[in-house]
């Protein structure tokens, strides 16, 4: 089982890389591992919103931003491993995968998940992230302030 | 006052199946996909989703699909899901001093510390109709090499006001946790606090804002702006979840946020110094946020002791109870449904006064 | 979060949801009549009516009030997870649980203003028993008087004295559920 406070903050990185993940490549890494697993629901998936707050200035006291959309179910496998998600958009097929990977994290096959399926999850979404910083900072530019003439 | 009209249901279906028709054009032209809309038409999709008040690409390129494009159509369709959807939650502030910028540039100071990064901007650009398209859809020019390094994103980008915030030469924007008003829960209450303000202004129309904005330019509550920043990119949003005691991700959307630096020039209880006005707006929607900016730093006259110049920029009830065009043009558009039955009775009423006029003129 | 926090919920909760949405509302147009509801099991002593109230009426805008007798760690969990209604003293709920006795004192909670009445709290009162004699109702919803066993007469009494400001209640024993709004009208039988 994970648990613990070096637990929780492991469990929280996959569950948001789940969360942030593109649901196709999510089932087409979760069929790498066989069969899934068979399972309970403790909550069906449930597409729903979450409405997003902001700062005042970016700093200062909350305002309501808008909402975005959000997935979430909760599910128990035969082993008992307790899995849950909370994944973007509304994709239920994506929210039980991710509780399914979620679940099978905090079990014995936890380390072979973690190869098949978080680690190349992982690495894409920093690829993903590299090449668009790449991007941005090959767009870097320095001003020059020209000296105005006084006529 | 009104009355209920019965029938025309044929005439209601035969519209609607024309309408379907004409959504499809041209049968030889090729039907547009959800994800040509959601990747080619993505400034559309943004405005989409900022106005409709709901992050989710998808959704927002079916509704433009559906609107045939009229985007205050589709951002009507959004509003209606939206209400639909039970609310799980509501984030954590997101922290947009995180934010992975593609574009960040600041109009008050060119050596900002993290560098200016243009990203994908129309600034620059000839406004040549057909120069980078070429008539045939993306012509993307190879010669450009993608010549950054990644890891200047690791380069920290200080927020700008922060940087004259050290010195006390721009107001201070207190910090706090308390829980914010939502106006898509509770009606609208004026005096509205900057909270409900911000909500109210980055959901609203575009246009309304820019025109908003535009007139505290020329004169109509002046009020000074400089773009101090303007960053767009994405931030993580994290939810606390009890299942697990804990906040965690659950998924990242694209942000456009703007701070302008305005002139203030001190009361008798304060020394001369900057404030600020913000913008906050889901997407790349960087015409609406530098508005909302404007209009926030606008609307906050009381609160900074400035006098009220009767500018419809600095009347709060004004800009707040127009600005939403889904508000708006529900009203506006009722207006050309039947009201057979009101006109009726005014029309009666003129022509017994008229009736009336008439008589005493003869007598 | 125990795993026991995390069953008892409904099995399909759009359906059974509206289910008891709908007897809600006809429990409260029809003030006294009981109804049987069910569907989902929350940890004791929470009764399996107060269970899918619970279920069907809070969310997290909904602060709830858990009475003494009510408020435990495996209560709060279940409610926390199937529902996630913050967890708030009498002053700031929008619902309260438990026994007539343990919800006192009335005059913590909120009963509305006149232009928003209905920022008042409902009660959700336990009861050891639930039957249609007692206290004589009579009001909007009720064709002649109804009887209803209620804890007591004089709080409902004075709480309908104030109508429309005032508080709301269900009644939860097992699997059954009655109602009495602020509107009726309740005196000693």
């Amino acid at each position: 089982m994970v648990d613990g406070t070096t637990g929780i903050e492991a469990r929280k990185g996959w569950m948001g890389l789940l969360a942030r993940a593109r649901p196709a490549r999510l089932a087409e890494l979760l069929d790498t591992l066989g069969e899934r697993p068979a399972h309970a629901w403790l909550r069906a998936p449930e597409v729903g919103g979450v409405m997003v707050r902001g700062r005042m200035g970016g700093t200062g006291a909350p305002f309501n931003l808008g909402e975005m959309t959000v997935t979430r179910c909760s599910l128990r496998l035969d082993g008992g491993e307790v899995g849950h998600a909370h994944v973007q958009g509304r994709g239920k097929a994506h929210a039980r995968d991710a509780a399914m990977v979620d679940a099978l994290m905090q079990g014995s096959r936890a380390s072979q998940v973690r190869a098949a399926v978080i680690g190349p999850l992982e690495a894409e979404e920093d690829a993903r992230r590299q090449a668009r910083a790449a991007r941005a900072a090959s767009t870097k530019v320095d001003f020059f302030t020209m000296v105005r003439g006084e006529d | 006052m009104y009355v209920a009209v019965k029938g025309g249901e044929k005439a209601i279906d035969a519209a609607h199946d024309w309408l379907a028709k004409e959504r499809r054009g041209d049968r030889a032209v090729a039907e547009l996909s959800l994800a040509q809309i959601r990747e080619q038409m993505s400034l559309a999709v943004n405005r989409v989703m900022a106005e409709g008040s709901l992050f989710d690409p998808d959704l927002a390129a079916l509704a433009i699909k559906q609107a045939r494009g009229d985007l205050i159509e589709a951002i009507f369709l959004i509003r209606a899901y939206r209400t639909t959807l039970p609310r799980l939650g509501a984030s954590r502030p997101v922290d947009t001093g995180a934010m992975r910028c593609d574009r960040r540039i600041s109009a008050t100071f060119k050596d900002a510390p993290g560098g200016q990064v243009l990203g994908p901007t129309f600034d620059y650009t000839h406004r040549l109709a057909g120069l980078q398209t070429g008539g045939r859809g993306g012509r993307i020019r190879g010669r450009v090499p993608v010549c950054g390094d990644a890891t200047d994103e690791a380069v920290p980008k200080p927020r700008i006001t922060d940087i004259l915030g050290r010195d006390g030469l721009i107001q201070d924007e207190p910090p706090g946790e308390a829980e914010p008003p939502d106006m898509t829960r509770a009606p609208m209450d004026y005096p509205a606090g900057r909270a409900l303000r911000l909500q109210a202004l980055t959901r609203g129309d575009e246009g309304f804002l820019l025109g908003m904005a535009y007139s505290t330019q020329r004169g109509y509550g002046r009020n000074h702006p400089f773009v101090g920043e303007l960053r767009i990119g994405t931030v993580e949003v994290e939810m606390e979840v009890p299942e697990l005691g804990e906040a965690v991700c659950v998924g990242e959307l694209t942000l456009t946020e703007c701070e302008t630096v305005n002139q203030f020039a001190g009361s008798k209880i304060e020394p001369a110094q900057f404030t600020r006005g913000y913008g906050l707006v889901i997407g790349q929607t960087e015409r609406k946020a530098i508005s909302m900016a404007l209009v926030d730093r606008a609307l906050r006259w009381e609160e900074l002791g400035e006098e009220d110049s009767g500018a419809p920029a600095q009347d709060a009830e004004f800009v707040l109870g127009h600005a939403d065009n889904i508000q708006a043009t529900g009203f506006l558009e009722h207006i050309k449904l039947p009201h057979y039955v009101d006109f009726q009775s005014e029309l009666e009423l003129v022509r017994r006064m008229r009736a009336e006029a008439a008589r005493e003129a003869a007598e | 979060m125990r795993t026991e926090a995390l069953t008892g919920g409904f099995a399909d909760a759009p359906v059974e949801a509206a289910q008891v949405f709908r007897a809600t509302l006809e429990a409260l147009a029809r003030p006294g009549r009981i109804a049987t509801v069910g569907g989902a099991e929350a940890p004791a002593p929470v009764s399996g009516a107060a269970a899918v109230l619970l279920l069907t009426l809070c969310d997290h805008e909904t602060p709830l009030f858990l009475a003494p007798g009510h408020d435990g760690p495996e209560v709060r969990d279940w409610v926390s997870f199937h529902t996630g209604a913050p967890l708030v003293g009498r002053e700031e709920a929008t619902f309260a649980l438990g026994h007539w006795p343990a919800l006192a004192p009335l005059g913590a909670y909120r009963i509305g203003t006149p232009d928003y009445p209905d920022r008042s709290v409902s009660l959700i009162v336990e009861m050891e028993a639930l039957a249609a004699r007692g206290a004589r109702l009579t009001g909007p919803g009720i064709e002649t008087e109804a009887f209803l066993s209620l804890p007591e007469t004089e709080a409902f009494r004075r709480n309908n004295a104030r109508f429309p400001l005032g508080w709301d209640c269900f009644f939860t024993c097992g699997q059954s559920l009655a109602a009495l709004p602020r509107s009726t009208r309740v005196e000693e039988a």
